[in-house]
């Protein structure tokens, strides 16, 4: 579709809200989905003739509706038998009379639209269905575009949905809003999800870059949408805001030959620097910073703070080594992880020198015994401090360990440089 | 709808627990049969005999071969069951909340027409 078009203007922003009102009239997904497909091609087809109408929400709610009573009627004995999504009464009487000549406003619907990811994202399903029907649902992706983002068929990607509505149903998964002393776990899931759709986006997977931008573009679209529909949580603003920050530096990524460029060497000026100043303003933002947050909105926003120390810094040398070595201390002790404390020792040779995070590597062998990084990081900082021997051992070790051609290309290098006796 | 609750335990954890954390099992029990019936749903369950008294039957064409023990060794074994009526899994969920610490398994039971 093309961007100006006001059937996809009227798509971006009505398609989630009608589908949840659909959904908790009707309680069948692929009756709601398939009504409101139908209702868009109907728009696509009858606007251009005879103008785009005043109240484009209610037009396409009218049409849904209409359409998906005549087919109930159509397959009468199948809809007796029909497996139905639970809704609650009170729920479903609502949006049955919405009155679709009246505005749709956000509040009215905001709460259903919540059911909507809630339910896509229930703990019970697989997170990668949680995603695919997240992006079919909340998203309002054709199915196509899900399967070209997620580098499947597209007869695949139908199956595994409708495996996967199917799922919805047959174990008892409600179309409801957790209740509130729930909500905070729950959300942690909604999250986790997004986060899985924006980093599948950035993923070393095959396929040409741009596909996975857009896949990533979505999850940050998601974010907003999740913000708006709960806001001031603290939690949705750090997800949003890291997102935000990793995706502003989308173009300085990989160079001309697609490989990737490391962050001193990525060009700043080419970074998106009014996306970066809005997730700042996230940041800063009273809500965000709330005292007693959860485990995992803490995690989110020292995470974001990290991105955040990166993204400002004027250049590479200029980065605020001791800000961020004091963010990862905080990470470490919200998460325990040993991956974690491998990070804060980058960040504390750039902020206090190698003898210091020397010192933070000690008892990390035993929990990353597999991981080549951490003997690299351990051979930079030998060699920083003139240890070249032992330097050379750790990048021999690392060598074994490293999996990915580009990395191993890289340490050949690191290592052929401190035993020429250099490049330190 | 209509939900089976299935517990999974490692037996030791029963055999070597001690009277009071007995009577704290029970008593998690009651306590989940009291919630699921206040809030108007049916529940029915029953505890089973450890697991080294299973009888295995497997039947194929006109054999019937009979042994002694369960059909598969696992870490965890079922050791009993619930039946409960409730609107949606997440009120299960938030149920079995009240049950001691097992591995818990939730299935919706099929309605047949």
């Amino acid at each position: 579709m093309i961007p100006d078009d006001p059937v996809s203007d009227a798509w971006r922003a009505h398609w989630a809200r009608l589908l949840s009102l659909l959904v908790a009239q009707f309680r069948r997904f692929d009756l709601a989905e398939d009504s409101l497909q139908a209702a868009f091609v109907a728009a696509a087809r009858s606007w251009p003739v005879s103008g785009v109408p005043t109240n484009p929400a209610g037009w396409l709610l009218t049409a849904a509706r209409r359409r998906a009573i005549d087919r109930l009627r159509a397959e009468a004995i199948a809809e007796r038998t029909a497996q139905r999504v639970i809704v609650d009464p009170e729920t479903n009487r609502t949006a049955s009379a919405v009155d679709p000549s009246e505005m749709l406003t956000d509040e009215a619907i905001a709460d259903d639209r919540l059911a909507l990811m809630f339910t896509c994202c229930h703990p019970a399903l697989a997170p990668t269905d949680a995603a695919a029907l997240t992006l079919r649902f909340v998203a309002g992706l054709h199915v196509r575009e899900i399967a070209r983002l997620f580098l499947v068929t597209q007869p695949t990607m139908a199956a595994r949905l409708t495996r996967a509505k199917r799922k919805i149903v047959d174990k008892g998964i409600p179309f409801a809003v957790p209740a509130p002393e729930r909500l905070d776990e729950r959300l942690e899931v909604v999250l986790t999800v997004i986060y899985l759709i924006f980093t599948e986006g950035y993923s070393a997977t095959a396929g040409p870059s741009a596909l996975r931008l857009d896949l990533a573009d979505e999850a940050v679209r998601l974010g907003h949408s999740l913000d708006t529909m709960l806001p001031g949580d603290p939690a949705v603003k750090s997800l949003l805001a890291l997102m935000l920050l990793q995706h502003a530096r989308r173009d300085t990524r990989v160079d001309a030959n697609g490989l990737p460029v490391l962050l001193p060497d990525q060009d700043r000026s080419r970074w998106h620097h009014d996306e970066i100043a809005q997730a700042i303003e996230l940041l800063d933002s009273p809500s965000a910073a709330g005292d007693g947050a959860t485990r995992p909105a803490s995690r989110l926003r020292l995470e974001a703070l990290i991105a955040a120390a990166h993204a400002t810094a004027p250049s590479a040398d200029e980065t605020d080594w001791p800000a961020i070595a004091r963010y990862y201390e905080q990470l470490e002790t919200v998460t325990g992880s040993p991956v974690v404390r491998l990070n804060r020792a980058v960040a504390v040779a750039q902020a206090n020198g190698h003898e210091a995070a020397l010192e933070l590597l000690e008892g990390l062998d035993e929990p990353l015994a597999r991981h080549h990084r951490l003997h690299a990081v351990r051979a930079e900082l030998l060699a920083r401090g003139g240890r070249r021997v032992e330097a050379l051992q750790a990048f021999g070790r690392a060598l074994e360990l490293v999996g990915n051609d580009a990395e191993r290309r890289l340490l050949l290098a690191r290592r052929a440089s401190v035993e020429a006796g250099g490049g330190v | 709808m209509r939900f089976a609750i299935l517990l999974y335990q490692d037996e030791a954890v029963w055999e070597h627990a001690s009277e009071a954390e007995q009577e704290q099992y029970y008593a998690q029990h009651e306590a989940f049969a009291k919630a699921v019936r206040e809030r108007g749903h049916e529940c029915t369950g029953e505890a089973l005999t450890s697991v080294v008294d299973a009888t295995t039957v497997r039947r194929s064409a006109s054999d019937l071969a009979i042994t002694e023990g369960p059909f598969a060794e696992t870490a965890e074994q079922l050791g009993g069951l619930y039946l409960i009526d409730a609107p949606d899994l997440d009120e299960v969920i938030e149920l079995v909340r009240l049950l001691p610490e097992y591995t818990i398994e939730i299935r919706r039971i099929a309605e047949l027409d």
